[in-house]
């Protein structure tokens, strides 16, 4: 199969554990049967740095928690077909939106100031601005597909990409749920 | 007057009536309920705060059904069959509304599955899968709730609850305690021991556990448990109900 009649796919990880993309590892073997079916044209693990226009299928995993991820959100919908929300943080908000409960000055003040012992100051550079609210990518763009779990496991992620290259749409709460 | 209505005594001579349950012809008995009805003949309709052996509150909503005639849901949980009823148990505007409620629940309050000590032995949990919720459509709420671990065996963890009253009722009808209640309105409802005294503190309350046992998600807890590791018994609840001969 040459490389131009491939289905093109993108992942990132937004706020998350990359866990998720770990998960996506552990289909072992069946990433050879995946890869000659499918080409990463962008992920944290390729090595590309811009995502191209048209991608078929666009994965990401994390919640949306501060300004990169809000473009990194927007862009991917903007550039990506279908677009798969994996994971809780990418569904439901999960961990990262433990902090929703507090005041946007002291988790700034608990991580860069509070714990840190030489030279504690708030970043003024490199580091995105978190936004206020912690949210699930679907509440900032629309999204085609949600996939629960923490992490997802490979098969229920196998089951996913394999319903799609099959042209069904997939039902991932047969195999798997919130927490899973 | 009981806080919370007891279930209806039997009376000596008890009427046949004949009903239809999703297409089905079924005969029950007149003061039986929808919900056990529909048990009976293995018709499965979602609950939340209804559970074998303890009064029936009606306040979750998810067992509503739809009964020809009536403009009105109605919670299959507190309503007694009658003669001719045409009731219909999963519809499309039934099930439209018990996701809405799901997502209702899960937005309200702060349910992080992946850490909580009921994660995989929740029947909120249970309850999105079974009705296809998926994702919340609504905004979080992210309003901070309490954690009281001042009991030396159990905590509550308000972000998971769901206000079900099922501790109030096993509480007060089983146990005999009366610990716990249920104090303000809205969002800010929440399950309080005695007086809203910390756990720790309460005088009525016998570590007896059987609150815990009966908590549907992960607020009330035993201590010491981690993620995933809270898992509850109910089941003595129809037993102690029946060898007490609803007395």
């Amino acid at each position: 199969m040459s490389a131009s009649t491939k289905i093109t796919m993108a992942t990132a990880w937004l706020d998350g554990c990359s866990g998720c993309h770990m998960s996506f590892l552990d289909l072992d073997e069946r990433l050879i049967t995946l890869a000659e079916k499918v080409d990463i044209v962008y992920s944290p693990i390729v090595d590309t740095k811009e995502l191209p226009e048209g991608v078929d299928v666009g994965i990401l995993e994390g919640a949306v928690s501060n300004e990169e991820d809000l473009e990194k959100a927007k862009l991917f919908r903007s550039r990506c077909k279908y677009l798969i929300s994996l994971g809780d943080c990418a569904v439901t908000g999960n961990v990262p939106t433990m902090r929703n409960t507090f005041d946007l000055d002291e988790v700034y003040d608990r991580a860069f100031v509070e714990n840190v012992q030489c030279q504690p100051q708030r970043p003024t550079e490199e580091v995105p601005p978190l936004l206020e609210t912690v949210r699930p990518i679907h509440h900032v763009v629309p999204v085609d597909l949600v996939v629960q779990g923490c992490p997802p496991s490979a098969d229920t992620i196998w089951y996913v990409l394999t319903e799609l290259m099959a042209g069904r749409t997939p039902c991932p709460t047969e195999v798997t749920r919130f927490g899973a | 007057m009981p806080r919370y209505p007891a279930p209806p005594n039997a009376p000596a001579k008890v009427r046949v009536v004949t009903l239809r349950i999703d297409g089905q012809d079924i005969g029950a008995r007149e003061d039986e309920s929808v919900l056990d009805v529909a048990a009976e003949h293995d018709i499965r309709i979602p609950t939340l705060c209804y559970l074998d052996g303890l009064s029936t509150w009606g306040g979750c909503r998810m067992c509503m059904v739809e009964i020809a005639g009536s403009p009105k849901l109605l919670p299959a949980c507190s309503t007694q069959v009658a003669e001719g009823m045409e009731i219909t148990t999963n519809s499309d505007k039934l099930k439209n509304y018990r996701r809405m409620i799901l997502e209702l629940l899960f937005a309200e309050r702060n349910h992080v599955c992946s850490v909580c000590v009921s994660n995989g032995h929740c029947d909120l949990q249970d309850l999105a899968v079974e009705c296809g919720m998926d994702f919340v459509r609504v905004p979080y709420r992210n309003a901070p709730y309490e954690i009281d671990s001042s009991h030396d065996l159990f905590r509550v963890d308000h972000n998971r609850c769901v206000l079900c009253t099922r501790c109030v009722r096993v509480c007060d009808e089983i146990e005999g305690a009366h610990t716990w209640d249920i104090m303000g309105r809205g969002v800010e409802c929440q399950v309080i021991t005695d007086l809203n005294t910390p756990w720790g503190e309460s005088d009525s309350c016998t570590g007896c556990g059987k609150c815990v046992q009966v908590c549907p998600t992960g607020a009330l807890v035993k201590k010491g448990t981690a993620a995933g590791e809270m898992e509850k018994r109910d089941d003595f609840l129809p037993y102690l109900t029946q060898m007490r001969g609803n007395r």
